[in-house]
């Protein structure tokens, strides 16, 4: 298959891309709104091109189990769910970064807490970004804006998971999954043969047995090892740290949004600006590691910060860490599937810069 | 007559049984009397004879028998409690050409695990299931296992198994064999020499069907666990044989025409 230009809805984007980024196994099972992407691909049926692996699991916990086997072989394996969904997965991932695995885990988050919603909702940041399951870790998280994104992030998250040995997450939301946008598809890149050294794929005579565990009954042994995890996390906040500013060159205000929250925070920017409001947007593309730094910097010279999210306010602990007392930050958002319009976000904004 | 010492029995003219090449030698953590160690050699003596080493992965349960990948020389996974057969679901489906077992206690299986137990049955996914039943949680030490017998007693169920309040016992292989996606299911034990002998036979009929992408094969072994029953070795054997064999009797349930 060549780069091609495609209408298309974010999951199917999203499972597209997943073919043509030559990725081994693919283990889902239905939720809405990310159905699309199980069904997508077992329309494509890829096994009989890239001879890719799709199968429908008998749960969350099964699915993120098969790709827990998958990543121990050192396959490209991914996964992906919906809220609901992905709380059942914890247990699964937190064995994956136990045992420091690649793979991929898709979120096309809806409402919650409980079988809440199927509307968008960004109300999973915290699951996500600080853990989710038991024990000391991170999943380094992309939050795509578009379709494009959706596509794009396949690839850049399975590139990251590799490198790091650690479990990617990709943060959507029910929007950007079921919106249509055009997408650039990549061509078809082939499957890895290569096997990985520390792979379990059968001991050959030339190298001692591998073992997958997340198991070590050794306090010292267990605090070196998550000594190890957190030097993983702090290099991929010097390194791995992705967003993107629109007009904050002069700006007085700053919102912060990632996913849908910045793509309405970009009209609703606009909006502001007619009125003559100074304000910018920054947008986080990593939620973790999350632009920290960058925010600092910002928080000493503007006069606020809104955290636009959809949530109760999960996002917002992160910019006020980051801002440190520098200025002041609200939160502002709509929870439960409801999505706030831009005039909405600017009439906050004004009663905020009034406070 | 000169003293006859030790090392003038165990000589290798007098060695009917030798340990097996694929045993690492690390000093085993199981209980004096458990089977745990004995299936393993037979496990370990299957795979060196049908020459496997180099393209098995075994899957690791959590119970007794989480840390297996201690005495075995070949590459392990360790499970989250119960999941092992979701792991090797995708190891076999992403590597159709090795030969893929999981190893499991019946809290793991039995319990924790009951539905990726029978989706990856009912899948007829190529791999082995070898299940260690015991009757009991051995490794948290000795509680109440959906397989305990009927008023047997446990940390959990210190009356007595009570089936009115706390359910019979399950009988997991009965419940496989109704799959179609099952090739062979059977009962084997290895508390004597002629049981591992049967075992180590049922093992090779499960390399065997693996190879031949026959579907799932099932072998449960009746054993014992001597701490978590509070008896001797001797007696949890009699125990083993006066109590559990009649419930779970040994045999094929389900086996495929040769």
């Amino acid at each position: 298959m060549e780069k091609e230009l495609r209408l298309m809805k974010g999951n199917e984007a999203l499972a597209e891309a997943v073919i043509r980024a030559g990725v081994d196994g693919y283990f889902g099972y239905p939720i809405t709104p990310q159905s699309e992407v199980l069904e997508y691909l077992m329309e494509a049926n890829p096994q009989q091109t890239t001879g890719m692996v799709v199968l429908q699991a008998e749960s969350e916990v099964a699915a993120i189990n098969m790709v827990y086997g998958g990543a121990a072989c050192g396959k490209k394996v991914m996964t992906s769910s919906s809220s609901p969904g992905i709380s059942l997965k914890q247990e699964g991932i937190t064995y994956i970064a136990g045992a420091e695995l690649p793979c991929l885990i898709v979120n096309v988050v809806r409402g919650g807490p409980g079988l809440g919603t199927i509307q968008p909702a960004q109300s999973d940041y915290f699951q996500a970004t600080k853990g989710g399951g038991h024990g000391d870790y991170h999943l380094l998280v992309l939050a795509p804006a578009s379709v494009q994104e959706m596509a794009d992030f396949v690839e850049l998250g399975f590139d990251l998971a590799f490198k790091y040995r650690n479990p990617v997450m990709i943060l959507s939301d029910g929007a950007i999954g079921q919106m249509m946008e055009k997408v650039w598809l990549k061509p078809q890149k082939k499957r890895s043969e290569e096997i990985l050294p520390w792979a379990t794929t059968g001991k050959p005579a030339s190298r001692p047995r591998n073992i997958i565990t997340s198991l070590d009954l050794d306090p010292e042994r267990q605090e070196k090892f998550n000594q190890k995890l957190i030097a993983k996390y702090r290099e991929m906040e010097e390194k791995e740290v992705r967003f993107e500013e629109f007009m904050t060159e002069d700006a007085e205000y700053l919102f912060v949004a990632y996913g849908t929250s910045a793509r309405l925070c970009q009209k609703a920017l606009q909006l502001a600006r007619a009125e003559g409001i100074r304000v910018g947007l920054l947008r986080p593309i990593t939620l973790f590691p999350f632009p920290k730094k960058r925010l600092g910097e910002l928080a000493g010279r503007v006069k606020g910060m809104m955290a636009v999210e959809l949530s109760a306010g999960q996002m917002v602990e992160d910019v006020m860490l980051s801002a440190n007392g520098k200025t002041k930050v609200r939160h502002y958002g709509r929870t439960g599937g409801m999505i706030p319009t831009p005039e909405e976000v600017v009439d906050n904004l004004k009663s905020f810069i009034k406070e | 007559m000169a003293e006859v010492t030790l090392n003038d029995i165990i000589r290798p003219e007098n060695m009917a049984y030798k340990r097996s090449g694929l045993m690492t030698g690390n000093v085993m953590h199981y209980c004096p009397g458990c089977g745990h160690g004995t299936a393993h050699q037979a496990l370990a003596a299957v795979l060196e004879e049908e020459n496997l080493q180099s393209r098995t992965v075994g899957i690791t349960p959590v119970g007794c028998s989480v840390l297996m990948y201690n005495y075995i020389d070949i590459d392990f996974q360790e499970a989250a409690h119960g999941r092992a057969p979701a792991l090797a679901t995708a190891v076999k489906r992403l590597m159709p050409d090795r030969f893929v077992f999981t190893y499991q206690g019946d809290g793991d299986l039995a319990a924790i695990g009951t539905a990726e137990t029978i989706h990856t049955c009912n899948r007829g996914e190529n791999i082995l299931i070898i299940f260690i039943n015991n009757g009991i949680y051995g490794m948290t030490g000795g509680q109440m296992a959906p397989t305990t017998l009927p008023g047997m007693k446990s940390s959990t169920s210190p009356y007595g198994r009570d089936v009115s309040l706390m359910g019979a016992p399950i009988k997991m292989a009965d419940i496989v064999a109704m799959l179609p996606g099952t090739c062979y299911v059977t009962r084997q034990s290895v508390n004597t020499a002629a049981g591992v002998r049967k075992f180590k036979r049922a093992l090779k009929k499960a390399v065997q069907y693996q190879n031949e992408n026959r579907g799932t094969c099932f072998i449960e072994v009746v054993s014992n666990c001597p701490s978590g029953w509070k008896m001797t070795p001797v007696e949890s054997n009699k125990w083993l044989e006066e109590n559990m064999f009649p419930f779970y009797p040994l045999g094929d349930l389900k086996a495929p025409e040769e």
